[in-house]
Parts: C-alpha cells; sequence; structure tokens
C-alpha cells in the first residue's frame, strides 16, 4: 500500500448535504430542492470558531486537498496549500469545500434530474450567479452549525465569491482572502469565455443541450473551450520554459498532426477535461464569471460597492497573471482603501500566470500562512493534537 | 524601536488614521495601534517587509512610492508618515505634494547628509560616507536624493509649507543639547513634522 503524505490531510470521503428549502436565484426561477456535495478536513472546534470556507475556481470541486483513496494519483485542486502545517493549517482549522450548484461533480446541476419532469435538467437548469453560490453556502454553513466563518478564502472565481460573501452575509465571516480575482470580468475575459461557450455550443454532439439524452458528449467542442481557456492560465513565460519550441517527434510532419510538444500538452489537457468535466456547467459557469459586477449596482463605484463589508481583506495577484492581471486586484485594493476598509494587498513575483495560485511558491505561502496565522491567534486557536495524531500515517 | 521612530510615536495624536510610507515591518504602525488606537496603511515594496506586516495585522499594500499616492483621496488620511524613504524617491518634492494633499499634516525622517561624521568622511578622507544611517556603497545606494536639515527646510520654504515641529535621531553617547544646538551638524536623522501654510493657520 502506497503511503500518503504526512503533510497531507490523508483520506478523505464526500459527503451530501441535501436541502428542501426552495432556493429563489437572481435570474428569477427557483430551485426546489438541491443537493451539495461538500469535504471537510480537520475538526470543528467547540466554539464552532475555527471554520474555513474554500470557494472554488471554474473548474475546481469540493476536492481541495488529500486522497480519496491509497491508489489516487493526484490530490485535491488545492492540496498545497490545504494540510497539517501548510498555509491553511488542518490542524487549526477546520475546512469546508463544496462543488457549486450547476457544478457536475456530485451537487445538483445540469447532469441531475428535474424532480419536476424527471429528466435530466441538461440546458434547462436554471442560469446560476456568484450571488446564489453564496446563498447556497450560507445554507450549508446552516446545515453544519457554522455561524461565522474564521475566514472564507477562494482564488480566481473562487476568490469572487468570497467577495460577493463580504457584501452579502458580512456578519458571517471574519477574514476574507481574496486570490487572483478581480471585481468583474474585462470585454477581453469575456471574449475568452464566449470563444470557449461557441466551442460547445457548434459541435455538432452538442444538441442543444440535450447530449445526454443523445448518449453523446460534445467532447470536442469541451476540448476546445478548454484549450483556450489552459494558454490563458500560463504565462508566456511558464509555457516557454515548459515547452519552448520542442518538437514532440524528430522530424516536421508538415501537416497538422502534432509537431510541437505545446500541441500535444493542450490536446492531452482537452482531452482529459472532455471527459471529466460536463459541457452545461462549464457553460453556466463562465457565465457566472461574465456575470459577476458587484459594482454594477453603484453605477460602477466599487468603493461605495464594497460599504457593507466588515472583515479585514488580504488580497493577492501573481505578478505574470494575465487572466486577472494585478491592476484587475488593485482595483478592488483601491476601492477597499477608498471605503476605508482593512486590507493587505501583496502582488507575488511568479512566473506561473493564473495558475500561479494554486502552485507552492515561497513568498506566496509566507504571506498566505502569515495571514492565516495570525486568524489562528487572534482566536485562540491551538493545534488540535488529535488532528496531528489520525494523520500520522 | 529605531530612534526616529519613538519621536514620531510620541507626535501622532491618539486613534488618528494614518498612512505610513513605506512602513517596512510594519513596526511603528503596530506599535502606533496597539498604543494609541491608530489606523490606516502601509505601503512597502520590499516582500519580507510586506510579509512581516501582515503576519503582525498591520494592514499593507505592495506598492512603489515612486507611482505616487494617485489610490489615495485628498484628505483622506489625518497624517502621512515618511521614514528613512524620502531619499530614495525619484521626485522627494513632488512627493511632498502627494503627502499633503492626501493629508494635512506629513512627518519625514531621513538621514540628513550634513551630520559632522558624514562631513568628516567626505571633507578628510574624500570617500562617499557609508555609516549606519547610509550603509550603502555609491554604486549601489537607493538613496539618490541625499540632503541635509538645512536643505529640507529650504525646500518647505520654497513650497510655502509650515514646519510644526523638527527633531533629531541621534546615537546614544553622543549629545543630546549639541544636536539641539546644531541639528545641521550633529543630528543623524533629520525629523521634521510640517503642515500645508493654511492649517497651521488655521484657516
Amino acid at each position: 500500500m502506497p503511503e500518503l503524505p504526512r503533510d497531507s490531510v490523508g483520506l478523505v470521503t464526500p459527503q451530501t448535504a441535501h436541502f428542501d428549502d426552495p432556493l429563489l436565484l437572481v435570474c428569477g426561477k427557483t430551485l426546489p430542492s438541491y443537493d451539495l456535495v461538500y469535504e471537510t478536513y480537520g475538526t470543528l472546534n467547540a466554539e464552532r470558531s475555527n471554520a474555513v470556507l474554500i470557494c472554488h475556481a471554474l473548474s475546481g470541486h469540493h476536492h481541495a486537498a488529500g486522497y480519496h483513496s491509497e491508489t489516487d494519483r493526484k490530490p485535491g485542486w488545492w492540496n498545497t496549500h490545504i494540510g497539517p502545517g501548510k498555509s491553511i493549517d488542518t490542524n487549526r482549522f477546520f475546512v469546508v469545500s463544496l462543488n457549486n450548484l450547476g457544478g457536475c461533480h456530485g451537487s445538483t446541476g445540469p447532469s441531475s434530474t428535474n424532480p419536476e419532469t424527471g429528466r435530466l435538467w441538461g440546458p434547462d437548469f436554471p442560469m446560476v450567479t456568484v450571488s446564489d453560490w453564496v446563498n447556497s453556502q450560507v445554507r450549508l454553513a446552516d446545515h453544519l452549525g457554522i455561524e461565522r466563518f474564521a475566514a472564507i478564502v477562494g482564488g480566481s472565481l473562487g476568490g469572487m465569491q468570497v467577495l460577493q460573501w463580504t457584501l452579502s452575509y458580512p456578519e458571517r465571516l471574519a477574514n476574507a482572502v481574496v486570490i487572483a480575482a478581480t471585481p468583474k470580468l474585462s470585454a477581453q475575459n469575456i471574449a475568452f469565455n464566449e470563444v470557449a461557450r461557441q466551442a460547445i455550443r457548434s459541435d455538432r454532439d452538442f444538441h442543444d443541450g440535450w447530449y445526454a439524452e443523445h448518449d453523446t458528449l460534445p467532447r470536442h467542442g469541451l476540448k476546445l473551450a478548454r484549450m483556450v481557456g489552459h494558454i490563458t492560465y500560463l504565462s508566456e513565460d511558464a509555457m516557454g520554459t515548459k515547452f519552448g519550441r520542442e518538437l514532440r517527434f524528430d522530424d516536421l510532419n508538415f501537416g497538422f498532426d502534432v509537431d510541437f510538444e505545446v500541441e500535444s500538452y493542450l490536446r492531452y489537457q482537452g482531452d482529459a477535461f472532455s471527459t471529466s468535466f460536463d459541457a452545461n456547467t462549464y457553460l453556466l459557469m463562465t457565465k457566472a464569471l461574465d456575470y459577476f459586477d458587484p459594482a454594477a449596482a453603484h453605477q460602477g463605484d466599487l468603493a461605495k460597492a464594497v460599504a457593507p463589508a466588515q472583515c479585514p481583506f488580504l488580497v493577492v495577484s501573481f505578478s505574470t497573471d494575465w487572466r486577472f492581471p494585478p491592476s484587475r486586484s488593485k482595483e478592488l485594493v483601491n476601492a477597499l482603501i477608498r471605503s476605508g476598509k482593512s486590507v493587505s494587498y501583496a502582488n507575488i513575483d511568479s512566473p506561473h500566470g493564473h495558475d500561479a495560485f494554486l502552485m507552492p511558491e515561497p513568498r506566496y505561502q509566507d504571506v498566505f500562512s502569515g495571514f492565516m496565522n495570525r486568524i489562528a491567534k487572534q482566536l485562540g486557536l491551538k493545534p488540535a493534537q488529535a488532528q496531528e495524531a489520525a494523520h500520522a500515517f | 524601536m529605531r530612534s526616529d521612530l519613538s519621536v514620531i510615536h510620541d507626535w501622532v495624536p491618539q486613534g488618528s488614521r494614518v498612512l505610513d510610507l513605506g512602513c517596512g515591518d510594519g513596526t511603528l504602525l503596530h506599535a502606533l495601534a496597539q498604543d494609541k488606537g491608530v489606523s490606516g496603511y502601509g505601503l512597502e515594496i520590499d516582500p519580507d517587509g510586506i510579509t512581516s506586516c501582515i503576519a503582525k495585522g498591520v494592514n499593507v499594500i505592495e506598492q512603489n512610492l515612486d507611482d505616487g499616492l494617485a489610490n489615495f483621496d485628498d484628505n483622506s488620511c489625518d497624517l502621512v508618515i515618511m521614514t528613512q524613504a524620502l531619499q530614495a524617491l525619484r521626485r522627494p518634492d513632488l512627493m511632498l505634494d502627494e503627502m499633503l494633499r492626501v493629508a494635512r499634516e506629513c512627518i519625514i525622517t531621513f538621514p540628513n547628509f550634513a551630520y559632522w561624521r558624514h562631513r568628516v568622511h567626505l571633507g578628510l578622507r574624500g570617500y562617499m560616507p557609508v555609516s549606519k544611517t547610509l550603509p550603502h556603497a555609491w554604486y549601489d545606494t537607493p538613496n539618490i536624493h541625499l540632503s541635509t536639515f538645512n536643505d529640507f527646510e529650504a525646500l518647505c520654504r520654497d513650497k510655502e509649507l509650515a514646519i510644526i515641529d523638527r527633531a533629531v535621531g541621534i546615537k546614544d553617547h553622543e549629545g543630546r543639547l549639541m544636536s539641539r544646538l546644531w541639528p545641521n551638524l550633529f543630528g543623524e536623522i533629520a525629523i521634521f513634522r510640517v503642515s500645508r501654510r493654511n492649517a497651521a493657520s488655521g484657516q
């Protein structure tokens, strides 16, 4: 039996919470009932004061840390930062991570059954927004008996959910960590999303979103969507360093097969994604990204929009992120300053582009863990001995 | 605490809203928050300084001072502090304008180039001074605009700023009286508290 790394949260099992309270969505439709799939790491203390909510990015989900089985090749998507002794130290914090509504990893979404029709939701699944996700996450918090999170943390689309939390439920979180995010997408961001959506929607296997009923998948469209996305998540330098102009084979083939390593890599990533992710979910989530703009209700004045926020913020960006560049994080920081909020901002020098938020980088980890340690200190959180023992594999 | 920081600590009024430019590891803001209920932000570019601030719970914004303070509104702070950074800025005079736009009053400290040891170093030995307050060689120093007590006072006169207070940061073994009488000669660190002229006259 292979041994799991000692600094991981070890083996974890997803859980499902079922909700029968209808959820009114921003689009005007109502979800009569729904499931949310989530994982937890660490132990909720007696005061219920040490909970940290992790909000996931576009293609992430509830499996943020640890392994589902001893033979798992890869841990959860944010394993670098969640675990014993890591930035989000599970010896101190109780971590909750969920798959959002509309997702395709167990929570109610387009690939679930619509109770009213008995048919899969498919393209009929209502449009969900960042606000809707936050509203559903509040219900999950209630379900877990968490009145107030010690911190809510998220990168990219996850960072937008964190920001929305501070505006919708300011009294229910003590700290906010917004990483590699933006207060609203630029026209260029929306354009990339639209290319991705068109790639999916124009796949002949898409069948207007009813592909499951046709017993097929718009694999090709989803693969293209992911390839476009993937390019924007990496920096030019990161791609150059990783692949350069390396050839896959010894000679050029003077055709349209794979010549360069980078082509092979993108095709591989796209292929893997096209069978593991649901196309309708991808469409929904990119739209949720496009729609997010808390300043819109305040004539574009973000400083006014963030007025309800009460908690200290940590905002982090990465120097080579061109999907959500540092200037976008600074927009949020400046609005928070104008609004007189407590905020710290660090721009981390990293070659990895947008994806840097998932990677190990000493300065990033110092900043992140420095902020989390202070929260632990303020709350008087002690390392849980039992927890340590449980993970001494 | 560094001698200039302890002077500033005494000068800052209770409960002020402070902007600390080049706040380093956040020592001053942390002490001011603890002892005087001061709130505000520090600006810093040094990665280690930023990390220390965050760990201390000091609000720190990664920002290059040479890019200005456009993200801070007019009169949005009570006080802007800048310790040992003026001499490293591209345009100290423009920064002074910016500081007094954001707050009516500011406190500035910088190494006094006319300090007697510096004079000896340059005057007798003929080399650019290297000291505790000016620890770099001439070729790799970040301190590109060195000045003296007299220079700074002349700048304040030109800009019609009011010097509310002036103090010296000195080495422990040197006489306080000497540096008070002849700050330009015996003061190692210049400490100034200045405001807009109209603020001083209460208009």
